[in-house]
């Protein structure tokens, strides 16, 4: 699960992180009423009003705009709130924002020069073991800084028995070329960004910039958090920070039914019990000239609901031209999954695209027999051969 | 014939009179597994399928010199679990659980690695030596006992993979159900290590997914270290960057964990890598017929 930007700097901040202040407003309203309070709060002369989406890349978007007067808040806000954001993360239709970030301007003038940083936490799944990889090079993209200068690029793995240790974030910390006050406040970020990290279970937290200001403070200036999925039950807290406008409205609809789904663009959607064989299936239809619609995962229970939610999902999509469902009848018995197949299909009626329905495993003869004698328009297959040479056959 | 289990093996089940548990005990037992008994706290003492429940696994290995645990527990509970069962010294660890927090991974590997356990899974179908016992949730009747090993991290594509070879008559020594969680106990690599050194294996059958590095670092091995035709699929080809697809290690994070970049490594090590998952088993079958 993914938080905004403001969700995750609150978590940072509870771990006594250094963050950049900032105050959420939906309205322009709000927004100037919040450059107020952090102006008293924080003395500062300009605001950075940021736009709350899921996605990276909002600078270059105008999802993030530097206001030198209450009436450019006012404005910038304005401009912003319920704006059409695209960047190249959110696809061309973009995400609309909701909410913006007033944040307190942290690029003041000051005794010495300012630096920015990368810093995040993650799994080294290779160990097992997390990791702190950090960058002299923030601020941008760290996907190009590994590309084109990876030895900028460095790697702290942290013991599961210890945490992190006072003489890894010195390393980090001179790694970084830090000196004097500035030195001694990354150490202390470092390690309460690992608590924090730790404490909420997330399975990525990145910070880009880390910024070092003109007066040494060392901020985080920006916040991106990945949560692990099957770690909220002990943090309900953060499970209602879920934002369902932020998601996908098809996989959320899908998570209802337990069906996990995955949008694409394709054209032949598909529906399989398992997530291997769901990839699988998925490239067996790019392979047999087609183009996947879909990945989902119908799971353990492939019964006429699950089968009927699935079928009026992929089929909600008018790009689809034709589906595969593939079953590998282990514990469920092929039988029954046709019997929901034919099931779905009558109630769901006036199916316009080919249905080809794959069953293997346990009773897929009797299943092959059910589909065929349904009288439906539905295309039966036993060996995963005989479903590609069908798929290629109706696209 | 087999590695990790066997009709010697003596497995308990943890979370065993759950519906889970009971449900896939009867299937082992079924199958002619050598189940010994289950773990169930709080219901030490009494008996179900015909077999002894204990409070604890350290009561059950006393008891019944148990060497095997297939755990079923909820994935809330699932980690305290599998190290209850390191702790009380049981060799081979398979822990079906889905849904376990990266976190308690992390400190269960810790914690395994000062023991002399070996964890698969957790998130996966388990392991079977066709013909002898089953460790696991997989339809014992697809396999036949033969000669063919199996690594994978899925469950049902596993069963594909199976059922393609026992249709070409060839059979299976073992299948090893690694699991498709980011941290897990056995890798890919060491999966592989173990079907290479096992004399009655004659060819290995590796699934993969996007994700992660683990068939890559075992190709390179086997480049070195290989003895025996191997037969690699990716599933994933047609995976977006950044979207998980169910399970939580696949995830094409960087350019080398997408599945273009792990078959080209695989082939680069000499492993028969097949585009489509239909010619898996063929794919061995002609593989078998050059060595």
């Amino acid at each position: 699960m993914n938080i905004h930007e403001y969700q995750a700097k609150a978590i940072l901040k509870k771990h006594g992180v250094t963050i950049q202040e900032g105050i959420t407003a939906s309205t322009p309203n709000e927004a100037v009423d919040a450059a107020k309070k952090l102006q008293e709060e924080t003395g500062t002369q300009w605001w950075v009003l940021k736009a709350q989406i899921h996605a990276g890349g909002r600078g270059k978007g105008g999802g993030v705009k530097l206001a030198k007067s209450l009436e450019e808040v006012a404005k910038i806000a304005e401009g912003m709130i319920g704006m059409q954001l695209v960047t190249h993360q959110t696809g061309p239709e973009g995400r609309k924002v909701h909410k913006i970030l007033v944040a307190q301007d942290v690029y003041y003038p000051g005794p010495s020069g300012k630096m920015e940083f990368y810093m995040g936490v993650l799994l080294n799944r290779q160990t097992g073991k997390n990791t702190v990889m950090y960058s002299t090079e923030g601020g941008v993209d760290i996907e190009d800084v590994a590309d084109k200068t990876p030895e900028l690029i460095f790697k702290e793995e942290v013991d599961p028995a210890t945490g992190i240790l006072p003489f890894q974030a010195r390393k980090i910390a001179f790694n970084l070329g830090l000196s004097g006050q500035a030195f001694k406040q990354m150490t202390r970020f470092v390690q309460s960004l690992y608590e924090a990290y730790v404490s909420v279970d997330a399975s990525l937290f990145e910070i880009n910039p880390v910024l070092k200001a003109t007066d040494d403070k060392i901020l985080a200036v920006d916040a991106k958090v990945g949560l692990d999925d099957n770690a909220l039950f002990r943090h309900p807290e953060l499970a209602a920070m879920r934002d369902l406008s932020e998601e996908d409205a098809t996989e959320v609809e899908a998570g209802k039914h337990n069906l996990n789904f995955v949008k694409l663009d394709g054209n032949v959607g598909c529906m399989v019990n398992g997530a291997g064989l769901a990839m699988a299936t998925m490239d067996i239809i790019k392979l047999s000239g087609g183009d996947p619609a879909n990945f989902l995962d119908v799971g353990g229970g492939a019964n006429a609901q699950t089968v009927e939610a699935g079928l009026r999902i992929i089929l909600d999509d008018p790009a689809v031209k034709a589906v595969l469902i593939n079953v590998f009848g282990g514990i469920v018995r092929c039988d029954r999954v046709a019997a929901g197949v034919v099931e779905a299909y009558k109630k769901l009626g006036n199916i316009q695209v080919p249905v080809i329905v794959r069953l293997q495993g346990t009773n897929a003869e009797e299943g092959k027999e059910v589909i065929d004698n349904s009288g439906l328009k539905v295309r039966s297959a036993i060996s995963l051969k005989e479903a590609a040479d069908i798929v290629k056959e109706v696209v | 014939m087999s590695v990790l289990i066997d009709q010697d093996s003596k497995v308990i089940v943890q979370g065993f009179t759950g519906r889970e548990g009971t449900f896939h005990a009867e299937q082992m037992i079924e199958y002619g597994t050598p189940v010994v008994g289950g773990v169930t706290p709080g219901k030490g003492g009494t008996t179900h399928l015909n077999l002894p429940v204990f409070n604890t696994v350290s009561d059950a290995v006393k008891d019944t010199g148990a060497d095997t645990s297939v755990i079923f527990v909820p994935p809330q509970f699932a980690a305290d679990a599998i190290m209850e069962a390191a702790d009380a010294g049981v060799g081979l660890i398979v822990a079906i659980s889905e849904g376990i927090p990266t976190s308690d991974m992390i400190k269960v590997k810790h914690f395994l690695s000062s023991r002399k356990s070996r964890l698969i899974g957790p998130n996966c179908p388990g392991i079977i030596s066709p013909g002898k016992a089953k460790a696991g949730i997989m339809p014992g009747f697809i396999h036949k006992e033969g000669s063919i090993g199996v690594i994978s991290r899925s469950g049902t594509l596993t069963y594909e993979a199976v059922d393609q070879l026992t249709k070409l008559g060839l059979g299976q020594s073992t299948c090893i159900g690694i699991g498709g969680d980011p941290v897990i106990g056995t890798s890919t690599l060491e999966a592989a290590k173990l079907l290479m050194e096992d004399e009655n294996t004659e060819g290995i059958v590796i699934i993969g997914e996007i994700g992660g590095s683990m068939e890559t670092d075992a190709a390179r091995w086997i480049k070195e270290n290989g003895t025996k035709p191997v037969v690699g699929f990716i599933a994933g080809q047609t995976a977006p960057k950044g979207r998980r697809m169910g399970h939580a290690g696949a995830i094409i994070g960087g350019k080398d964990d997408t599945a273009a970049a792990k078959m080209k490594v695989m082939e680069e090590c000499g492993i028969h890598v097949v585009e489509s998952p239909a010619e898996i088993g063929a794919t061995m079958q002609a593989a078998l017929n050059k060595a």
